[in-house]
């Protein structure tokens, strides 16, 4: 088992093939690996319930760790309150902690 | 020979264009406050990141002065976290696209504590030997 960290800073209103992304994440938990999804920037605008987090709820349920980048959150105005099911805040640490770690990083 | 681990990035976009800047910057910042030793190759449009003649400015159509705008300049940032890893005892090697910059006429005046080099450098000295590597690519 591998442990993966994507890094999705793009909006899925706005992007398409964010869905590709959220695709590999559950493929790879699918198949077993350790994933973990960090959402930053515009990336995190779905982690607020909306139409559109019904897919991130869909990937913690399947066993994807979701964290969204608490900085993205507080300048575009989303209360840890709002966050969509399976979503967690976190710092911009993990992603170093991650890597530390060895997991395989892909940005998008 | 200090044992800690390194991280390497590979940086893209142009500063003050896309917000992969300061995000690249954040992460840089978290793997010195956490002890890794650091290596990044600006790519690309990110050579100006450490040009040295990057100024701060006033808002005129706002009315503000240089002081009460207190812009950014990613210059100021890289040399920060130079000092950063320095007073820690990491390394912070800065490497800038040595092509890239001559493309873009920024091969002068650019801040001290990085150097130029190219793709292969990237590979054989920060890739290489580094723990794990993160791409940041521009869109």
């Amino acid at each position: 088992m591998a442990k993966y960290l994507l890094i999705e800073s793009r909006d899925p209103y706005e992007w398409n093939d964010v869905s590709y992304f959220y695709d590999l994440a559950h493929g790879l938990a699918r198949e077993g690996h350790d994933v973990t999804l960090f959402l930053v920037q515009n990336g995190v605008l779905p982690a607020r319930k909306s139409p559109r987090s019904g897919r991130l709820a869909d990937l913690a349920q399947g066993g994807v760790k979701i964290a969204a980048d608490d900085f993205s959150l507080r300048e575009r105005g989303i209360a840890v309150e709002a966050l969509a099911p399976g979503v967690r805040p976190s710092k911009i640490d993990a992603v170093v902690d991650l890597m530390g770690e060895g997991a395989r990083a892909l940005w998008h | 020979m200090s044992t800690a681990k390194t991280l390497t990035f590979l940086l893209m976009d142009a500063p003050y264009e896309s917000a992969n800047s300061t995000t690249a910057l954040r992460i840089i910042d978290a793997a010195i406050r956490k002890g890794y030793h650091v290596n990044v190759t600006a790519y690309e449009g990110a050579v100006a990141y450490t040009y040295g003649l990057q100024k701060p400015h006033q808002n005129p159509i706002k009315g503000t002065t240089v002081e009460q705008e207190k812009h950014p300049n990613t210059k100021d940032w890289v040399a920060a976290l130079i000092k950063a890893a320095q007073g820690r005892g990491l390394k912070l090697d800065w490497l800038r696209c040595g092509m890239c910059e001559d493309e873009r006429g920024l091969y002068e005046n650019q801040i001290a504590g990085t150097r130029p080099g190219s793709p292969v450098d990237f590979y054989k000295q920060q890739v290489e030997p580094a723990d794990n590597v993160l791409v940041i690519p521009c869109r």
